[in-house]
This record gives C-alpha cells, sequence and structure tokens, in this order.
C-alpha cells in the first residue's frame, strides 16, 4: 500500500472513532475519575448552589461511612445477597439449561424462548407485579403455599422474609439469560461421554459431577461472575418493593448510594460509597479470575 | 424411551408455565373489575373482562405521555447508539491507525466498571451543561456504548480484507468503503445492536429517575414507580400499567428473538 493510502487510512480510523472515543471519555471514563475526587470531598447541597463552599476533606468521607450503622448494614445485606443469590440463581440456570438441553426434550424452541420471556421484560413493572404476587393475602405464591399446609408468610413485610423474597424474584428474572449462556457450553460437552458414564452405571448426579460441570468450569465461573457482578447492582427491586424495608432489611449498597446523593444531596460521601463498590466488584472479579487460572479453568 | 420423552417434556412445560405465570398474571388481572383481585383465593380469570382500567391509565393518568416518552427516549437513543459505534466497530477492527489496538483493549479492560461508579459526577457534569431533566441527559449514557462497539468489531473482523482492498484499488474512500461495502455485510449485528440497545434504554430505570425530575419528561418505568411507591392499593389499575410498560418490549422480542439471542452469545464470551 501506498504512503498516501496508509495516511487516509489512519484519518479515516480516527474520523470513525472519535466520536464514540469523546463520548465515552465525556460521559464514562471522566465521571468515574470524579467520584474518586468527589470522594475526598464535602459536596452536598450547599456546594450544589455555590461552588465555593466546596472543600477538601481528604478521608473524611470514608471514615464517617465506617461509622454510620445504615452503612454497614447495606454493605452487610449486599454481601448476604451474592453469598446467597449467586449460588442459587447459578443452580436454577443451570438446571434450566440442563432441562432445556435434553435430547428427549420435544418442542426445545418453545421452552426457550419462555424461560427466556421475563429477562427482556421491564424490571420496574415486573418488580411491581412480583409485589402483589408475594402480597400476604391475596398473593398467588401464599395461595400455593397454602396447598401444601404453609400459613401465609409476610414476604415483604418481614425483615427476614424480605431478603428470599427479592432473591425469588431476581432469580425469577435472570435465569434466563444465564440458561442462553449455559446452553451454548452444554451444547459442546460431547453426547458420546455422557453415554459412555451412563453405560458404566453412572448416576444422574454423578454424571453431572464428573462429566457435565467439568466440561463446563469455565462457563460456571463466568456465569457466577456476572451474578455476583449483577447483586452488587441490585437497586430497582428494593427501590419498587420495598423501599429498603423492612427495618432495612433490603437496602442494597446501590441503593445507599442512591439516597446520599439523590436524597440527601450528599454527593461526597455518596462518591465514596460508589468508590467503594467498585473496589468490591473489582475484588470479586479479580478472585474469581486467579481461581479461574489456578484449577486451569481458562 | 417414549415416556422418558414426554416426562422431560411434561417437566419443561411445567417450569416453563411457572416462569412465565407471573407474566400472564399480571395481563388477567389488568382486565379485571375494580377490586376484583383483592379476594381471597385469589382469581385466575377476570368474571367480566373490561377495558375501563386502560381507559383509566390513559385518562386519569395521562399514561400516553409516558408512552411517548419512553417511545422518543428510546428511538434516539438507538439511532444514536448506532450512529457511534457502528463506525467506531468497524474502524478498531479493519483500519491501520497509530494507537488503535491499545485504545481497544483499555475499552474491553473498561467493560468491567459498571456505569453506576460515575452517576453523582455525571449529574453535576450534566447540570454544569443544562442538560439535567431533560430529554438529552437521558440519552447521554447510550452515546458512550462500549459494548455495541464490541460487537460490532468482533462481527467485522470476518470481513475480508481483500474485498476492502479491491474496493481502495477502485477508488473508493473509507467513507464510500464504510457505507457501501461495509453496511449491508453487517445488517444482522445492526438488527441485534439496534434491538439490545432500543430493549435496554426501554427497561432503563436508575439513570432516567436521577435525571429527569419534571413529570412530564418521566418514561414509563420512572412514572409506574413512583406510583407503586405511592401505595396505589389497585391491584388492577398497576397491572394495566404494568402491561403497559412491558408488553411493547416483550412483543418486540418475540418478534427478533433469534437476534437478540445471537448478540447475548457474543457478549457473554468477551470475558
Amino acid at each position: 500500500m501506498t504512503a498516501a493510502g496508509r495516511t487516509s487510512e489512519a484519518r479515516a480510523g480516527w474520523a470513525m472513532t472519535s466520536p464514540a472515543l469523546v463520548a465515552i471519555v465525556l460521559f464514562f471514563v471522566l465521571p468515574a475519575v470524579a467520584s474518586l475526587f468527589l470522594s475526598f470531598t464535602d459536596f452536598d447541597i450547599y456546594a450544589l448552589a455555590d461552588i465555593g463552599n466546596l472543600r477538601f476533606v481528604g478521608f473524611q468521607n470514608y471514615e464517617r461511612l465506617t461509622q454510620n450503622p445504615l452503612f454497614w448494614k447495606a454493605m452487610a445485606n449486599t454481601l448476604l445477597f451474592v453469598a446467597v443469590g449467586t449460588p442459587f440463581i447459578v443452580a436454577l440456570s443451570l438446571f434450566a439449561a440442563m432441562l432445556v438441553n435434553s435430547r428427549w426434550l420435544k418442542w426445545r424452541p418453545v421452552w426457550r424462548v419462555a424461560l427466556f420471556a421475563p429477562y427482556v421484560t421491564t424490571l420496574v413493572a415486573t418488580a411491581v407485579v412480583w409485589r402483589y404476587l408475594l402480597h400476604t393475602r391475596y398473593g398467588l405464591l401464599n395461595y400455593l403455599l397454602s396447598f401444601f399446609g404453609v400459613p401465609p408468610i409476610d414476604w415483604l413485610g418481614s425483615p427476614t422474609a424480605s431478603l428470599p423474597a427479592i432473591l425469588i424474584f431476581v432469580g425469577w428474572k435472570t435465569f434466563g439469560y444465564n440458561m442462553i449462556i449455559f446452553l451454548a457450553a452444554l451444547q459442546t460437552v460431547p453426547r458420546e461421554l455422557d453415554e459412555a458414564a451412563r453405560i458404566d452405571g453412572a448416576g444422574w448426579f454423578a454424571r453431572l459431577r464428573h462429566v457435565t460441570l467439568p466440561a463446563i468450569a469455565p462457563t460456571v465461573l463466568l456465569v457466577s461472575v456476572l451474578t455476583v457482578a449483577g447483586m452488587f447492582q441490585l437497586f430497582a427491586e428494593p427501590y419498587v418493593m420495598t423501599q429498603g424495608g423492612p427495618a432495612q432489611s433490603t437496602v442494597t449498597i446501590l441503593y445507599f448510594m442512591y439516597e446520599e446523593g439523590f436524597k440527601w444531596w450528599n454527593l461526597g460521601s455518596g462518591a465514596a460509597v460508589a468508590f467503594l463498590l467498585f473496589l468490591c466488584i473489582l475484588a470479586v472479579t479479580l478472585v474469581q479470575m486467579r481461581l479461574a487460572k489456578r484449577s486451569g479453568a481458562i | 424411551m417414549n415416556l422418558r420423552r414426554w416426562s422431560v417434556t411434561l417437566l419443561a412445560a411445567l417450569v416453563a408455565l411457572i416462569t412465565v405465570a407471573p407474566l400472564l398474571w399480571m395481563i388477567s388481572v389488568s382486565f379485571m373489575a375494580r377490586g376484583e383481585a383483592a379476594q381471597f383465593p385469589p382469581p385466575l380469570w377476570p368474571a367480566n373482562p373490561t377495558l375501563e382500567n386502560y381507559r383509566e391509565l390513559f385518562g386519569t393518568f395521562g399514561v400516553g405521555r409516558f408512552l411517548f416518552n419512553s417511545i422518543l427516549v428510546s428511538t434516539l437513543a438507538t439511532a444514536l447508539a448506532l450512529l457511534f459505534t457502528i463506525p467506531a466497530g468497524y474502524a478498531f477492527a479493519k483500519l491501520r491507525f497509530g494507537g488503535g489496538d491499545p485504545i481497544f483493549r483499555m475499552l474491553v479492560a473498561a467493560l468491567v466498571v459498571p456505569g453506576q461508579i460515575g452517576m453523582l459526577p455525571l449529574f453535576l457534569e450534566l447540570k454544569a451543561m443544562g442538560l439535567v431533566n431533560s430529554y438529552a441527559g437521558a440519552l447521554v449514557p447510550w452515546l458512550a456504548g462500549i459494548f455495541g462497539i464490541f460487537l460490532v468489531r468482533q462481527y467485522c473482523l470476518s470481513i475480508p480484507d481483500e474485498m476492502l482492498e479491491a474496493a481502495r484499488i477502485d477508488g473508493a474512500s473509507e467513507a464510500q468503503i464504510l457505507r457501501r461495502i461495509v453496511l449491508p455485510i453487517l445488517t444482522p449485528v445492526i438488527v441485534t445492536l439496534a434491538l439490545y440497545v432500543f430493549l435496554s434504554s426501554w427497561n432503563d430505570f436508575m439513570w432516567p429517575l436521577i435525571i429527569l425530575a419534571d413529570q412530564d419528561l418521566y418514561t414509563l418505568p420512572v412514572a409506574l414507580a413512583a406510583n407503586s411507591r405511592q401505595n396505589v392499593q389497585d391491584y388492577e389499575i398497576m397491572m394495566a400499567g404494568a402491561v403497559v410498560t412491558t408488553l411493547p418490549v416483550l412483543i418486540l422480542f418475540l418478534a427478533l428473538q433469534r437476534y437478540y439471542l445471537s448478540g447475548l452469545l457474543a457478549g457473554s464470551v468477551k470475558g
């Protein structure tokens, strides 16, 4: 290629990428970096009115957060969502994927779409629907449970039931997405392997443990990372279904950040929360990558 | 074998029914008369199906305005996202320009950073630009779509270099190559990306909640959440609101599911 051709190619490259790059720098990179700086200031409603009121306060926002019981409550709730929700949702998704992948299944595409449908619905709309499904007196779920002799549960009104209630909703909403990822991985597992194990007399669970799971280990890891990241970002669910209650049992870290920033206008403190949230997600991702490398999955 | 075939299919049907039951129930309750759903045991079908809830929704509650806002914001978000990401994705895949590769690697690394991290500063930035409480403010995050660039780039990698080289020798400019040769090849991934952005921006909640203060500008999810938090006890009308909010995207997905799922898989292997 001629030198002139190369210059025009380079010029075109910059011309085609720069609008997107400018937008990414302006509306993604800059705010993310500014979040760190903002977290070292006392930006509040007074600074919002007059920037002259802004002061640099060092680590004061972080110190104050460690003394705020609601921050620790939000942190603990979020970690509980991660610890309980991730295995629950990964298992649910894998079960659905194995069911849809079964070779004896008829009309596969129909079931696949039906199981995926909740994922594309509007979160706020389905949260409203589930608030009524979970209603203590008129809810469908308690009605179904009554056939099994379970007394009515105050799903969204009791501090112990609220977390499972939200997890059931989040699980219903998201398992279809993970299922599709698992399905793609399952289709690469050779049928012969499974067949050979069956002939050797291995039961369903033994085959799952010794044939299927090792073959799709990297996908299990990928889905876990995605689910953990999703659990750290729960916001609309508590906002619509419980408003963080009862007894602050569903205040998540993002919900806490929203209230700090946009309800109380403590933007400095809210930015500190955002930065801590980022560190949490980064740490979890790195740990899972490390584990994967050690086990040779990636 | 036949028994096994039917038992697996029956189990799948049962799981599928449980999964779609909340959506069917939402639609069913939306046609019930006022107060009908607040009974024990909960009725599954409306005794006398009525459109009263929808009439009230569009009359008293003015849902038409929110529906218009949602359609406008999602359509513009989709158009802008395509305009910004398609050329960028193509350039990162096929054009050699200084710094292109390292920049792309940085973008991929940045995918780990959730957008919520920068929401507070972004709010202040848009306030300084005078974009708070405007449609433009709601659109801004969709311009910075790294995932879209990634998706388009992956697809472009499969275009043979000889094809582009031949066009260059014939004297076509880079812009002409993009428009006449690359765009037609990209049609499937463009549909995927458009669908993805439209659904995501339609369903988006946290950012519009923050940036839109004026009720006239509310999108459907923001309006629905505001009403549900005011403890509206009318199940039937809330369900009708949920139907109006979620049915358009559900139908869009069902019509174009093939494109959506292929994009999902391309996105999931990014890690």
